[in-house]
Formats: structure tokens, sequence, C-alpha cells
């Protein structure tokens, strides 16, 4: 540092540091556009070729629903998170480096099929979805709980203690209600669908309003008319 | 414990300002989309490799210097057997704007027509702040050498473009 110094008057130094005029996306330069727009358009380039050759293990992106935009995260097998809105997206991303891979990208185009299913669901106009899904994010358990609710048709109900039944243990409905509640996966897997055995509606990761807004579309229980926006 | 790394996507919004800003400093701006995604393909491909709590801005523009070195190396392999490579500036006429013949671009294509490691001391210097160490290992020499090549870069500068 000390040899740069003696070496370097201060309008070197300053220059040196500002980078070449029309590279700099920053100060001084930034009065050039140009730059800004080279550096976006050589990082459009950059996803493409990302997705184009498959060099990502976890995509995400964002998708509109009636709640606010669903962050949606793949891997190459399947979808593998749905988050609701207010999920901070770091927070999300960060726990999918960790438990899956740093190698994780914003992509769009390998959510068309799901986006266009969410759609349709949210119109009323699908009633399953034919997604494939990655259960990475789920235990042995959670797994089972989950498989079974998967096949709950729409429109459809069943109880906490039917899932914990068909996972194999007819008295874990407690167990059951937490793998439910820890669903990655909410809305294509329809974890809205399980309630409590006398009819109530339980609890949803997502709030009790989304749980009773999705059963009234499905037309489980009669169409709640409160904002789906609200979370519970 | 270090922090455990970021998603890749994360990493590439903090520091792709910073490797372009390198990759422009140090290749004609025809070459410069081509460097930009070499160095972040490779840092993707490697990503998982690197360990929790490694300097990921060091990391990284020393991969976006090593790219600057392959496009040189690439050209000159297409240049006329009699051009030297070493001298070989980086800015070209193309590059330069009419109008526009400011202290900054003669500087800058002061810094294009330096020999290869001084030009690189000089870019991984001012434009990465990396400490001469890593410089060192960017570069492939020692640490006194990269303290050698930095000096010598800056004072050829200041001849060429006096104060």
């Amino acid at each position: 540092m000390r040899n740069e110094k003696r070496n370097t008057p201060a309008w070197l130094d300053q220059v040196l540091r500002a980078g070449p005029p029309h590279s700099t996306t920053g100060t001084p330069h930034d009065a050039d556009a140009t730059a800004l727009a080279d550096l976006r358009s050589a990082a459009a380039r950059l996803a493409r070729r990302i997705a184009a050759e498959g060099l990502a293990d976890v995509s995400y992106t964002n998708a509109d629903s009636p709640f606010g935009p669903l962050l949606l995260a793949a891997t190459k097998r399947g979808l593998v998170k749905v988050a609701f809105p207010e999920q901070d997206v770091d927070d999300v991303l960060e726990r999918l480096a960790r438990r899956l891979s740093p190698r994780i990208v914003e992509a769009s185009a390998p959510f068309d099929d799901a986006r266009r299913e969410l759609d349709e669901y949210f119109a009323g106009r699908r009633r399953e979805f034919a997604l494939p899904l990655d259960w990475a994010l789920v235990g042995p358990f959670g797994r089972r709980v989950l498989h079974f609710t998967a096949k709950i048709p729409y429109g459809g109900v069943s109880s906490y203690r039917q899932a914990a039944t068909a996972a194999g243990s007819p008295r874990g409905s407690r167990a059951a209600g937490n793998a439910l509640g820890a669903n990655p996966i909410p809305i294509v897997v329809p974890c809205h669908r399980v309630l409590r055995s006398g009819g109530a509606l339980g609890g949803y990761g997502g709030g009790i309003d989304r749980k009773r807004w999705l059963l009234g579309l499905e037309g489980a229980i009669p169409a709640s008319s409160d904002a789906a926006r609200s979370s519970g | 414990m270090s922090k455990p790394l970021p998603p890749f996507q994360r990493f590439l919004d903090t520091h792709r300002g910073e490797v372009w800003r390198l990759i422009c400093a140090s290749v004609p701006r025809s070459e410069a989309d081509d460097c930009f995604q070499e160095t972040f393909i490779a840092a993707l491909r490697a990503y998982p490799r690197l360990r929790a709590g490694s300097d990921l801005r060091a990391w990284v523009l020393t991969i976006a210097h090593r790219k600057t070195l392959d496009a040189h190396r690439a050209r000159a392999r297409r240049a006329l057997p009699v051009a030297d490579v070493e001298e070989h500036g980086t800015r070209t006429t193309a590059d330069a704007r009419p109008g526009e013949t400011s202290r900054d671009e003669a500087l800058w294509s002061a810094v294009g027509a330096l020999p290869q490691r001084q030009r690189s001391a000089v870019v991984l210097r001012f434009l990465a702040d990396l400490p001469h160490r890593d410089i060192a290992s960017a570069i492939g020499c020692s640490e006194d050498a990269a303290r050698r090549s930095l000096h010598e870069g800056l004072t050829k500068l200041r001849e060429v473009v006096p104060a």
C-alpha cells in the first residue's frame, strides 16, 4: 500500500479506481447508460446460457396468484418449493441453498407449465396438477402423509387422523398435522384439504383464511367472500 | 461458524457490476460479453465446491482476470505472428469516441498498452482492490514480483499521462 501511495498521485488513484469510461455502472460515469445496458444484456445472455446448458441445480421464479406473488423453486426432478408472498425470499433461498445446493439461479422459462397450471387452478378451470414434484425437502414420514394428501380429490376433504393412519401411524394425528404444516409445496400438494375430524378447519401454513378460500374455490365449503390476500 | 455460501443468484447480483468493470478495463469491449459469460459459468460450475466463508469477491474477480488473459491469448493466436502480444493494447480506435480525448481516456488506453503483468497488477490493485497477496496468486508470481509489476506499471502510466 505504502508503495503505491508514494507512487500514485491522488488523481491517478482516483481515475484508476473509477475504471475506464463507459464501463462503470456506478459513479462517476453512470451518466453513460450504455454501460448498464451492456451489463444487462450480458447478464441476460448468461441467464439464457445457464438455462440452456442446465447448469443450475435449483431455479426459482415468481408466479402471480390471488394471494400475491408466489415464489416457485424447482430442481431438475420437479417443483420442490412453493412459498407464500409474506415469506422472505432471501430466507427461502438461503434454506434451499443449505438443504439442496447453492447453485440456485432465477429463471422464468422452466416454470411455464407451473405458472399456467396455477393460473387455471385459481380460475377454477383445473382440478388437479400434472406437474412433476421433487420431495427432497420432506422426510420419510412427511412424505407418506403428503403422498396420501396428494390423492385427496378436488372438492373433497380428509382428516388429520386419516392422514396419520395412511402414513402408518394411526395415533400420530399431531405428527401428521406438523407434516402438513411443513408441506413445502402447498396448493399443488393440497394439504388444505385435510381438516380436523369434527370438520373444523384446523391449521394452515399459509394462514387459515387462505385455507378457507381454497376450500371455497374447490366447492368443499361455501365460498368465502373475503379477500384471498389476507393471511390468518 | 463461517457463513454458508449464499444462493448463486445473490452472489451473481452482488458481484456482476465489479466483474464487468474489471473485464472492461482489461479487454476490448467487443470481448467483454464473452469474458463475462465465461467468468460466471466457471464460477457456477465450481461454486458448490467452494468452502463456506471464502472471500467470494476476490475469488470471482480472480476468475474474471483469468478469463481476460484467455481472451488476450486467443486474440494473439488469431493475430499475425509478428504482432507482439505483450505490448498489444486493449483499446482499439473503435472503442474511442469522437471528441473524447480526455485524460481518463488517455490513461486507460495507456493501461491497455502495458505489458500483461503490469496491466494485471494495476487492474487487480485498483479496480478489484485486491491485496498484494491475492494479486500475486492471480498473476502466478511472488508477492514481491507483484509489487514490482505494480510499481513499474504505475511509473509507466505517470510517464505516459502526466498530471
